[in-house]
């Protein structure tokens, strides 16, 4: 019997395969990689590249273990996001070994060893993330300074020394280097006592400002191309907003203004690149406006009321719990049969 | 023979904590180190081999009705002898086990061998079966407990003089020196996924056996089929 032929209507037309879509979305990553090469120096390239190697050596293992055909999958560039997903939300000068366990982990355990691609319950680039938050808390949340008047983004050979582990025996070198970011420091004079808008005039916003926007270039450009549907994105940042308005309106002196939600952390790449994982995320529209709002309110509450200064991975990696219920009561209905 | 098939099925076939995956609480909790894991276990063997022998003993006394609140409390009392001999003799021990030297008595695995074998059978065979059974949870417990602290730390066998006295306080070996603890394979969540690999390695073992015997049964089946007709 031939299935491939006569399957029933409707037949959607989808331009390009998974491996045009997944170039897309690595072309689209690119503003982002280049501010974050510009605040932060190289590392940042560092990071992608042994990102790559590693989850292309884990999944070309995996496909040999499992008896799958190596160049059909290998080719389909999803564990090149995957990594390159890991290597942008990493703090950039983390030494090669975090990024290659993350790789590693991503591809091997939440993706491989949950049935492969499509099959995975978790999106692997935040499963990894998360796994490193936890196990390297210290590694994980320190971010350098972005260069900016009073400093300048340390050098190629700097950046090396730091990947390859060489300067990080001097605990006061990377004291000097490394800086809060605005979420962090934000929640620390909060909790010391400093109204929101006081700790406002502290902090240095304009390096994330501009990373944000970056990723929202790229993601308006995914949108454009149709290789993301709105859904998500929109009812993520839509979900963020209204939750931050209502405690703005609550209690302006404890939280800042929405605007610093969106446009800090790692809101915009979670909006546009991470949320939007085809696999983890709800399928239906319904569902999918159901999910991206749930990640958006939970990203807020995370940030404001939780321990940890961002909560991207956490929030994606609880909303894709909720996926299996969202989509069971988001079921389109099917033609001509009454609603269940 | 049967002790032979006990012996198999408390260390493989039946392995309470491989195959069965029962008292994984413990399992969970206590195995961050091979030394915890170890004194887990064999305090686990000590308390199955007792209320697998006293169950066995009593076990024309007890009405049928009430067997499961009986058998807790002959399983409580040999866990709270243990609990404070630990206390007295053990105190380092005692404290890094903690409350979870107490809920043996809530482990299934115990409870689990009392009414599936030990209240249908003669004493020696409950006795073998209760060692048999904790020594293939012991054999997990130390196998998870070494993983985990060598990916999380870098070292093997530290604490042990906590089990084995002062003397054994140099038998830590560090593997990794200059290693960045990896916290995630010390935490539970690292726990369960030890334990998964175990599990796979397990079934792994298994299916390779049954492949090797197939392909043998095949053999000898073709070579006697050869054998029969060749005087045809």
């Amino acid at each position: 019997m031939n299935y491939t032929t006569h399957s029933p209507t409707p037949h959607t037309h989808t331009p390009g395969n998974v491996n045009q879509f997944m170039r897309q979305v690595l072309l689209a990553m690119l503003p982002g990689v280049v501010v974050l090469h510009y605040f932060f120096g190289a590392g940042v390239l560092f990071n992608v590249f042994v990102a790559m190697a590693v989850a292309l050596a884990a999944e070309a293992w995996m496909l040999r273990l499992r008896k799958k055909p190596m160049r059909l999958f290998l080719s389909d560039c999803s564990a090149l996001i995957t990594a390159a997903l890991i290597a942008v939300s990493l703090p950039v000068g983390v030494p090669w070994w975090l990024v290659a366990v993350g790789a590693f982990f991503a591809i091997v355990i939440v993706k491989h060893l949950y049935g492969g691609l499509g099959q995975n319950v978790f999106n692997p680039a935040m499963a990894a993330y998360a796994l490193l938050l936890v196990a390297f808390p210290m590694q994980m949340t320190s971010w350098p300074a972005p260069a900016g008047e009073f400093h300048a983004a340390p050098s190629f050979v700097e950046s090396l020394r730091l990947f390859l582990g060489l300067a990080s025996s001097d605990i006061n070198a990377i004291d000097a280097m490394s800086a809060a970011t605005p979420l962090d420091t934000l929640k620390i004079e909060v909790n010391l006592g400093y109204t929101a808008p006081e700790a406002m005039t502290q902090l240095h916003w304009g390096a994330w400002q501009w990373l944000n926007l970056a990723w929202l270039v790229g993601g308006v450009y995914l949108l454009l191309k149709r290789i993301i549907r709105w859904y998500i994105p929109v009812s993520m940042l839509a979900g963020m907003l209204v939750v931050a308005s209502l405690f703005y309106f609550i209690a302006p002196d404890r939280v800042a203004a929405p605007p610093f939600y969106l446009f800090s952390g790692a809101t915009m790449i979670c909006a546009f690149f991470i949320a939007t994982d085809p696999v983890t995320a709800a399928t239906s529209p319904k569902g999918q406006i159901i999910y991206g709002a749930g990640i958006g309110i939970l990203l807020y509450l995370i940030r404001v009321l939780g321990g940890y200064p961002d909560g991207v991975a956490f929030a994606v990696l609880l909303m894709n719990l909720t996926v299996p219920t969202i989509d069971y009561y988001t079921k389109t209905r099917v033609y001509g049969h009454p609603a269940s | 023979m049967q002790y032979k098939n006990i012996a198999t099925q408390g260390l493989w076939q039946n392995n309470p904590a491989l195959v069965q995956l029962l008292g994984l609480c413990p399992l969970l909790a206590i195995t961050n180190t091979a030394i915890n894991g170890l004194a887990l276990g064999l305090a686990t063997t000590l308390v199955l081999a007792g209320t697998n022998t006293t169950v066995s003993l009593t076990r024309r006394m007890i009405a049928p009705e009430i067997r499961l609140p009986a058998f807790v409390i002959i399983i409580a009392c040999f866990v709270t002898a243990l609990e404070l001999t630990t206390h007295a003799f053990f105190y380092g021990l005692y404290l890094s086990l903690g409350i979870f030297l107490a809920l043996i008595t809530t482990n299934c695995a115990i409870i689990g061998r009392a009414e599936a074998f030990a209240s249908k059978n003669a004493c020696l065979p409950a006795f073998f079966d209760g060692v048999m059974h904790g020594i293939g949870f012991t054999i997990v417990l130390v196998l998870l407990g070494g993983m985990r602290e060598l990916l999380g730390t870098g070292k093997i066998l530290t604490d042990a003089n906590l089990l084995f006295g002062e003397r054994a306080s140099s038998w830590s070996i560090t593997l990794f020196s200059n290693y960045p603890d990896f916290l995630f394979a010390l935490l539970p969540p690292g726990a369960f996924i030890a334990l998964g690999l175990l599990l796979a390695l397990k079934n792994w073992i298994d299916s390779k056996m049954q492949q090797r015997a197939s392909v043998a049964k095949q053999q000898t089946t073709s070579s006697t089929t050869n054998t029969s007709s060749t005087p045809a």
